[in-house]
């Protein structure tokens, strides 16, 4: 435990919007209502923000967050790199703002309104290169007709699945759990609506032969925050605090967000393993220590290396663990609770954050019993939440 | 790609060309397949970058690759239908000879027949715009 200071964080305070396929408020706007009711869960003013984090591509400027919560003076900001790859780096980040002193209440927010501005599923052919972005994806896949995330990431994941033996089929069941959550998550874009492995059999290729159409997550609308603060400040707040036991970041050299084809072996991911072997380290703890997972899942291939990455299972056994039901609600290693970014809503993993929140708290509506450590997982950052 | 039949006009979108990767882009254009070299230490590296990450130098030289390698992970796009592709395209990681991968198409085979460890060779291929790009068919033979 000797990594960090003395000084510890936790999370107190989490919000968000309605996920929806389409909203008419402004991602701002979206912003700002979800960053109210982290603070008015976690029972804060605005005043007391100091510290604000959001991802490098985030529509939502800082200033306008101040002009509409109200924040008196800000002591720190950052925006973090990587695209989703970025949610559990903002853990890291606002933990490490935090116990350094540098600021004391750091809010954190991802806001998303896809089919207004922007679809993250249409083909993108033109546009600057955006640093932040952490991919080449548009440089060295465009020109080749691999135009969407679901490409870029298919072609990741194609290798490893062949080397694996793993085909469409084997991911049917992981879609299938995701997606059983989803149906008894009222938040959820799929509330009510399971669906069988048939179903998703059924559904037209999208990247053939990796990914289905119910193999994606989807193009919504929708905002989440969450609050930041010292352990100490914590227990005099309005809910159970959620510490953040351990979090790390991992980005090896030659690793890319999605478009990562350029490291050694591509049956595994490097940032992945390299985050996991620091956030066991830091936590001293193991991968049995862990009652529920959430694992970034923007495309079901990703939740199967990172089961592996974390020590779940071994090295290309990831199916298997699937098949054999660990992931259910009953199972060994209940995993995207909420639905997942499949099946609740892609809010680029804020929403896998908040979910392991509610798993600590004991407040999930998929409430896994005796939760002591949630992991949640962006691959190139994750974090240990436990009880305080 | 001679012949004496009319070729139709390109439809592949142009690649984006930043500085540090003009060069691969304009030697594309000449029919060549190049990658920077480091000019002090001879280490090769793609996509390019401006400075050597195994000396640091900021000298590079460009170089002329055989063209062959082999196919290390591939998928083919279907929906949304790729921009500027008639039929969905092979994509490919393709790892060639002289240990460097990059991103490009697998072409001349039929659906289905493509696969990780196919020995493949470059060709070229026009942009709608007046670039051409890299693309690997299956060696002969």
């Amino acid at each position: 435990m000797g990594a960090y200071a003395a000084r510890r964080a936790a999370i107190v305070g989490i919000g968000q919007t309605v996920f929806s396929r389409k909203d008419d408020r402004s991602e701002l706007q979206l912003a700002a209502e979800a960053a109210h009711a982290a603070l008015d869960d976690a029972g804060l003013k605005s005043a007391d923000i100091d510290g604000m984090m959001t991802y490098a591509i985030d529509p939502t400027d800082e200033i306008g967050m101040i002009r509409c919560l109200g924040v008196t003076d800000l002591a720190f900001t950052t925006r973090l790199p990587g695209a989703g790859a970025a949610a559990a780096a903002t853990i890291h980040q606002a933990m490490a703002a935090v116990i350094s002193g540098v600021c004391e209440v750091v809010l954190v927010w991802r806001s998303i309104n896809q089919g207004v501005n922007y679809r993250y599923g249409k083909p993108q052919t033109g546009g600057a290169w955006q640093a932040g972005s952490g991919t080449g994806s548009l440089l060295w896949c465009m020109p080749f007709g691999a135009q969407t995330p679901a490409t870029w990431a298919a072609l990741a994941s194609q290798r490893y699945m062949e080397t694996f033996g793993v085909t469409n089929r084997d991911l049917a069941p992981l879609s299938v759990v995701q997606r059983k959550y989803a149906a008894t998550n009222p938040a959820a874009l799929f509330y009510g609506r399971p669906i069988t492995p048939e179903d998703h059999q059924q559904s037209k290729w999208i990247v053939e032969p990796v990914l289905r159409l119910l193999d994606c997550c989807q193009e919504n609308a929708g905002a989440v925050a969450f609050v930041v603060t010292t352990l100490e400040r914590a227990r005099d707040l309005r809910q159970v605090p959620v510490r953040i036991v351990a979090a790390a970041q991992s980005i090896p050299f030659n690793v890319e967000v999605i478009s990562n084809y350029y490291h050694e072996d591509l049956t595994q991911m490097p940032e992945a393993v390299g985050t996991s072997r620091r956030l066991y380290a830091c936590a001293g703890l193991t991968p049995k220590d862990i009652q529920v997972a959430e694992l970034y899942d923007a495309f079901t291939p990703q939740v199967l290396m990172q089961l592996e990455a974390f020590g779940f299972c071994g090295k290309g056994e990831g199916r298997d663990f699937v098949a054999a039901g660990h992931l259910e609600p009953d199972g060994q290693l209940p995993v995207n609770t909420h639905g997942g970014l499949i099946g609740e809503a892609y809010i680029h993993g804020m929403n896998t954050i908040t979910e392991g929140v509610r798993q600590v708290r004991g407040t999930a509506v998929n409430q896994v019993r005796n939760v002591q450590h949630a992991l949640v997982s962006s691959a190139m950052a994750a974090a240990i939440l436990g009880r305080a | 790609m001679t012949s004496t039949t009319q070729q139709p006009a390109a439809t592949r979108p142009d690649p984006i060309v930043t500085a540090d990767a003009a060069f691969f882009w304009e030697g594309a254009r000449r029919g060549e397949l190049l990658a920077q070299r480091c000019a002090d230490c001879g280490n090769l590296a793609h996509p390019p970058r401006p400075m050597c990450p195994a000396c640091h130098s900021v000298h590079r030289e460009e170089v002329r690759l055989s063209g062959r390698g082999e196919v290390y992970s591939w998928i083919i796009p279907r929906h949304p239908p790729a921009l500027g592709f008639a039929q969905p395209p092979v994509v490919a990681v393709i790892q060639l000879e002289e240990g460097i991968r990059l991103v490009s198409n697998v072409v001349g085979v039929a659906d289905g027949q493509v696969a990780i460890g196919m020995q493949v060779e470059v060709q070229f291929e026009p942009t709608v715009g007046g670039y051409a790009v890299p693309v690997f068919r299956p060696c002969a033979g």
